[in-house]
């Protein structure tokens, strides 16, 4: 079941007129409002500009949110951004979800804002239902051992080696032959400089 | 080379091979074999007394075979470590009786008949792979006359002819007899850029070129009279100072002939080596004569390389060399959390390109290993205990082996090492697997949003978050315009497709289901999207048996960069929408209402590279080809991956 007491915010974005010149986003806002269990509607002209983000802040503790449904750009472009920004208002990054009405609407829908907008409320409607199923998750942390293994003694096995315990961190170098060098061993001057190999 | 053998920070294991390869990012656990050497590495000065009295005499690897070696030797002057060692299998002195002559010269008592392989264990946070690559053996192309003429040699061997640390030390001579070659010819792209498998690889070697422009260059330094001529179909000059290397090497005489010579003759008398060859600037037809050949042969990746790919999950390119993370943005990273490539293991490199990728390799495992803990992204899978029937289906399908099973027990998911494609979710008819921020219920949740009002004018669309749907936004941001009617659910992998949730959208109305994800060689999650093709044969299958048109599903391919086959998947995709009717639905519906999902037809192990028909669900082309569970199937007529197998009925 998803939790009690969802209170979803969207935030719709014009994105200048990269979204509100093909999409009617007032319209889209509007339609936002009812979907259910939003308690809060924006629009916002950028909505990832700091203004916009104070925005989505404001109405976290205005109206008590606890899901947030950005209908903007591509999350492979901003999601971490807005995750950061309700994480910054108390909510955890989870909780977000990103409605893509920019690049998978407005800017693949040219000259038909009825569609577009259509279109863009769809997304929106997808977006809020997910939003009912996201749940506050924990990234876990697991130890790191401080050593490499960096396996080929050639060039690139030495280089990386050396830099990894240059900066510090043990390494085993594992090489398959009798001598470190590799290929490179085997040259007798390298380009373009022609110099010598090892 | 030095510095290694003496950094605090290093510990070097020569002669010594990975065996196997466990746990996860941070925490992998790792067997490697140190392999016996005879010869106590720390202790021995390499005064090379053994050598000199060992009675054994074979060819020596380092020269490419061109000067010989004893079986106590060391690999080359100024090898790392400093140290000889015993092969085994050549030295007689196993059996002490026999010989036993190299214990008796060293003077320091290095040398021990009784020393044997050792086994080490190490734990490792973060692990490069460097493994490198092979040159081509052009002894397949018998046109050329390499091992059946002595003074036709390849690049490598060239090396050796002409280093001063080589067998005629420095002084270049031809093999046949040791005479200095005063006409000496390159033929390029040996075993690359061919077409025919037989001829060698597809790919251009990268460092071929350059490598035969500095050869001449050099051969001009030390040899001015010396008349260079390089064949070629094109000069591939394009880093620093490379071009500039070209001119110099052109003003000095070397002649740059485009064209690459057919066949070469030797002369019995002379051992001379005549070459006929289309000119094709010219435009003519030109014979030369020269006194040494060498081919210029291309790089293929490393035999060694595959037991380390298996062993530590990697995929690997087309071209058989190691697959980054991503082309552009993480070229060093792989699909593998804490494993990292450097050099040619991914592609044919020289050694500044080796270098600087060397550098960045170390620089993003060191940001891994400056932090003592590690955050792993909240998207793994997790087991519900009481629904696990225990059938280990998931561990079978997990492409990180992140799913620790065994029978008569629960599975378990070892987070750090899940990846989070959901597969294994899709994969368990139990229900028992949910993904963190993925879960069944969201996904059901977008479905319904999607199809309870007016579906009729919807295509669900699954799209998977590295490549179709990141294709998606290349056409959004190409302002690639398309139907708007296709609606997408975001999961991590095509792989995340559960059938039943292609049951369900078709059970709520949905006219037509596209499922996408990444090409074959782009998985993300290395082979995750093989088990995508499988079950989208079960629902075809599936489909059919109950009686409704099985293309009105439809699978895709699309990689990040593909914006316009983006477009044209979703112009064909509304085709079909187009097509379906609302009796139709009306009659999915009623047929999925009470239907008991059919057991899926799907190719099994038994089917791989047999003749099979592939139907495609999009054009309704159909042919008949090779099944094989790695080979991405393609409509010949539309490009379509919607390719449907069916077994060839005997």
């Amino acid at each position: 079941m998803p939790t009690e007491n969802l209170r979803i915010g969207v935030f719709v974005c014009d994105c200048g007129s990269n979204i509100a010149g093909a999409v009617d986003t007032e319209a889209v806002r509007e339609y936002a409002a009812t979907l259910p269990n939003v308690v809060a509607a924006v629009r916002n002209k950028y909505t990832c500009a700091d203004p916009g983000q104070q925005e989505i802040q404001r109405a976290i503790y205005e109206h008590n949110l606890n899901r947030v449904v950005v209908a903007s750009c591509s999350p492979t472009s901003y999601e971490a951004i807005f995750r950061k920004c309700i994480e910054g208002a108390g909510l955890n990054p989870y909780l977000l979800e990103m409605a893509n009405i920019r690049e998978h609407c407005s800017w693949v829908t040219p000259g038909d804002r009825e569609a577009a907008t259509r279109k863009a409320k769809d997304i929106v409607k997808v977006a809020v239902a997910r939003a009912h199923w996201l749940y506050p998750q924990d990234e876990e942390e697991i130890p790191v051992t401080d050593a490499a293994l960096v396996i080929g003694g050639g060039v690139a096995g030495i280089q990386a080696a050396l830099d990894l315990a240059d900066a510090g961190h043990k390494v085993y170098l594992v090489e398959k032959k009798p001598s470190i060098g590799g290929i490179m061993a085997q040259l007798d001057k390298v380009y373009p400089d022609i110099e010598c190999s090892i | 080379m030095m510095d290694v053998g003496r950094h605090p920070n290093i510990e070097l294991l020569t002669y010594a091979e990975v065996e196997d390869v466990s746990g996860y990012v941070g925490n992998f656990k790792v067997k490697v074999r140190k392999k016996a050497r005879y010869v106590n590495e720390n202790e021995c000065t390499a005064c090379g007394d053994c050598a000199a009295v060992c009675p054994i005499v074979v060819p020596d690897e380092f020269q490419m075979g061109l000067g010989t070696r004893k079986a106590v030797y060391i690999p080359f002057p100024q090898a790392v470590p400093s140290a000889y060692i015993v092969n085994a299998n050549e030295c007689l002195g196993q059996n002490p009786i026999a010989c036993g002559k190299c214990i008796e010269a060293c003077e320091k008592r290095c040398i021990d008949f009784d020393d044997r392989d050792r086994l080490l264990n190490i734990e490792v946070g973060a692990i490069i792979v460097a493994t490198g690559m092979e040159v081509y053996d052009p002894a397949v192309l018998d046109e050329y006359g390499y091992t059946r003429y002595p003074n036709v040699v390849t690049s490598l061997e060239f090396e050796r002819l002409i280093s001063t640390g080589g067998p005629l030390e420095g002084h270049l001579g031809r093999p046949s007899d040791l005479q200095r070659p005063r006409r000496v010819g390159f033929i390029q792209c040996v075993g690359s850029r061919t077409q025919d498998p037989a001829r060698g690889n597809p790919y251009c070697s990268n460092i071929c070129c350059m490598n035969t422009i500095k050869a001449a260059q050099y051969l001009k330094d030390n040899y001015p009279d010396t008349e260079i001529t390089v064949f070629y179909m094109d000069l591939r000059a394009f880093g620093k100072g490379f071009e500039e290397l070209l001119m110099r090497s052109k003003s000095n005489g070397v002649r740059y002939i485009r064209g690459l010579p057919g066949e070469v003759w030797e002369d019995p008398v002379t051992r001379n080596l005549r070459v006929t060859v289309e000119n094709t600037t010219a435009n003519r037809l030109e014979n030369h004569e020269f006194e040494m050949l060498v081919l210029a042969v291309g790089m293929r990746p490393a035999t060694d390389t595959e037991p380390i790919r298996q062993m530590v999950s990697l995929s690997k390119a087309p071209s058989g060399f190691l697959k980054e993370a991503h082309a552009k943005l993480r070229p060093v990273d792989t699909p593998t959390k804490g494993v990292f490539i450097a050099g040619a293991a991914e592609s044919p490199k020289d050694v500044r390109e080796s270098v600087t990728q060397a550098s960045a390799a170390a620089s993003r495992a060191a940001i891994l290993l400056n932090k003592s803990r590690f955050a792993v992204e909240a998207i793994t899978a997790v087991v519900d205990k009481d629904l696990c029937k225990m059938c280990g289906r998931c561990a079978e399908v997990c492409p990180f082996g992140a799913i620790q099973w065994e029978k008569k027990q629960v599975a378990r998911v070892v987070s750090a090492a899940c990846a989070g494609c959901g597969t294994c979710a899709a994969e368990c008819r139990f229900g028992a697997i949910e993904m963190r921020h993925f879960s069944d219920q969201a996904v059901y949740a977008q479905i319904d949003a999607i199809l309870d009002e007016d579906p009729m004018h919807k295509i669900v669309t699954f799209a998977c978050n590295w490549c179709s749907y990141a294709g998606a936004d290349t056409a959004g941001v190409s302002r690639m315009a398309y139907p708007p009617n296709a609606r997408i659910i975001r999961t991590m992998c095509s792989g995340r497709v559960n059938p039943e949730f292609v049951w369900y959208a078709f059970k709520k109305g949905a006219p037509v289901v596209l499922v996408s994800g990444c090409h074959y060689v782009d998985c993300h999650y290395i082979d995750a999207n093989r088990s995508t093709t499988r079950r989208m044969d079960g629902l075809w299958d599936g489909l059919e048996k109950a009686g409704l048109r099985p293309d009105r599903l439809l699978l895709e391919w699309c990689s990040a960069a593909e914006g316009a086959r983006w477009q044209t998947i979703m112009k064909e995709a509304e085709k079909k929408r187009q097509s379906v009717t609302v009796e139709e639905v009306e009659q999915t519906r009623a047929v999925l209402a009470t239907l008991q999902v059919p057991s899926p037809r799907n190719p099994r192990e038994s089917d791989e590279n047999q003749e099979a028909e592939f139907a495609c669900m999009r054009c309704g082309n159909r042919w008949t080809g090779y099944y094989s569970v790695n080979l991405e199937r393609t409509c010949p007529q539309c490009r379509s991956n919607s390719v449907r197998w069916l077994r060839v009925k005997k």
